[in-house]
């Protein structure tokens, strides 16, 4: 057993540093796990508290538009910020085509890969109506008539009608099939919305359900060829299937670090910013106060320029400033391991953000479920 | 007519005779001569539409192609969009 040292010190601000950095190097990724929880490092408390958390957690804002947001989530531990990509994935429900009935179908493409098109189609429609009328579909079981569990506020009802026909007026010598034939392309706006019962107080006007791209190509048509089909939509769970899911994509990357340790001057320096995204290492002179300073290896190359982290953020970590060798042991590349760039595309039925929020309220709400279940555990024993 | 020969999938027709067991016209109600029924089909090459019946030569009518198809069903087909 090694000899005791005693009582340690509390860790110095760079050892903090140095444990929050998963460090990324020429062939390896070192330092990925988290370490502060209790009993991992001597005399270090590390239990989960709630203020320390309420100070040291932050959001950042980078880009908010209706259908992307980015922004940071600082301070968290990797647990919740996956849990949040996969509650957005997974767990919050949207509208999408369930059930499709084919009345005649005379297009090259067949029912069934026709009906898994549909299905993927995005559609809108009044947000409060999706949220509080709309309550979920239950298949009915056995013996049950089909329709006995569809009503008018867990379904909605569409159509799609088309039939392709020659154009009179065409030109002679045309070869767009667009000019000479009559819906030659069917698209997702050519879907019409049938509301049923209660749906018109909530889907009506600019509140109707329809699809966020009309310019989706649903199929292709030629003269002669028609589709003609009726369409139930549910709501549904990410888990159940994608088309199911509200975003796009939903993911996050680490926070790229990039420390300087040595000066890197002149032609090297700008080969240094080509190693990087545009943008993320920045070219500055070196200023006089540094030509001074004895010992910093900039003595003598006043004027010079040197290369300079910018902007981190950019950075996509692609190692190549280590494949050179005259960066060697000059810079260290790694990755900030709470802070966490949260990047969501929603597919069009909510906002961005609001998919955030809606994620957190459902941990909220599954917190609240283990709660009682964790109380309970405790008085058994 | 023996009892390997085709049948054709009218629900009108055949009445209930499952397994095939009993051929055309020996347990039904309704007999019924299977040379008489006409069915529709659609020329591979000309797009045209007519009725065949069963002892005529699989042609079109109109330009004497031999690829034919038979039409869509008319009932509803569902499917789940998955």
């Amino acid at each position: 057993m090694a000899p005791s040292k005693g009582r340690r010190q509390p860790p110095s601000a760079e050892e903090l540093e140095e444990r929050n950095t998963v460090g990324i190097n020429k062939e390896t990724v070192t330092n990925t796990t988290s370490t502060d929880y209790p009993g991992n490092y001597p005399d270090e408390e590390h239990a989960w508290d709630k203020e320390y958390f309420r100070q040291n957690f932050k959001v950042q804002w980078h880009q908010n538009e209706q259908f992307e947001a980015q922004f940071s989530l600082i301070g968290v531990d990797a647990s919740i910020a996956n849990a949040f990509r996969r509650i957005l994935i997974a767990e919050i429900p949207s509208l999408a085509i369930e059930t499709v009935y084919v009345n005649n179908n005379t297009s090259v493409i067949q029912d069934e890969v026709l009906a898994h098109r549909l299905g993927l189609i995005p559609f809108t429609g009044s947000k409060k109506g999706i949220r509080e009328y709309m309550t979920f579909w239950r298949k009915p079981g056995e013996g049950e008539d089909s329709y006995a569990t569809t009503f008018d506020n867990n379904t909605v009802s569409l159509k799609l009608a088309a039939k392709c026909t020659h154009r009179k007026d065409a030109p002679k010598d045309s070869r767009d099939p667009h000019e000479l034939y009559e819906n030659a392309h069917v698209y997702a706006r050519d879907i019409t919305f049938e509301p049923l019962g209660g749906q018109p107080k909530y889907f009506s006007g600019d509140d109707a359900i329809r699809p966020v791209n009309p310019d989706i190509l649903i199929a292709k048509l030629r003269p002669g060829q028609e589709i003609d089909i009726d369409m139930h939509m549910h709501k549904g769970f990410g888990w159940d299937h994608a088309k199911y899911s509200p975003v796009a994509t939903a993911s996050y990357r680490l926070m790229p670090t990039i420390r300087i340790t040595a000066p890197i001057l002149g032609a090297d320096a700008e080969k240094f910013a080509a190693c990087f995204m545009p943008g993320v290492i920045a070219l500055e002179p070196v200023t006089r106060q540094e030509a001074r300073a004895l010992g910093s290896g900039y003595e003598g190359h006043e004027g010079e320029m040197k290369a300079v982290v910018k902007d981190p953020m950019r950075d996509t970590v692609s190692r190549e400033a280590l494949r050179h060798p005259e960066f060697e042991g000059k810079v260290k590349l790694g990755r900030r391991r709470d802070h966490f760039i949260f990047s969501i595309e929603s597919a069009g039925q909510w906002d961005s953000d609001e998919l955030f929020l809606e994620a957190v309220r459902i941990l909220k709400k599954k917190a609240g479920a283990l709660r009682p279940q964790v109380t309970n555990m405790v008085y058994a024993f | 007519m023996s009892r390997e020969a085709y049948q054709i999938p009218t629900g009108s027709g055949s009445g209930s005779a499952p397994g095939g067991g009993a051929g055309a016209g020996s347990g039904l109600a309704r007999p019924f001569d299977p040379d008489s029924v006409t069915m529709a089909y659609i020329c591979g090459d000309c797009g045209s539409k007519f009725p065949l019946r069963r002892s005529d030569p699989i042609r079109c009518k109109e330009c004497g192609c031999r690829v034919l198809y038979k039409e869509r069903t008319k009932r509803m087909v569902q499917f789940e969009a998955r």
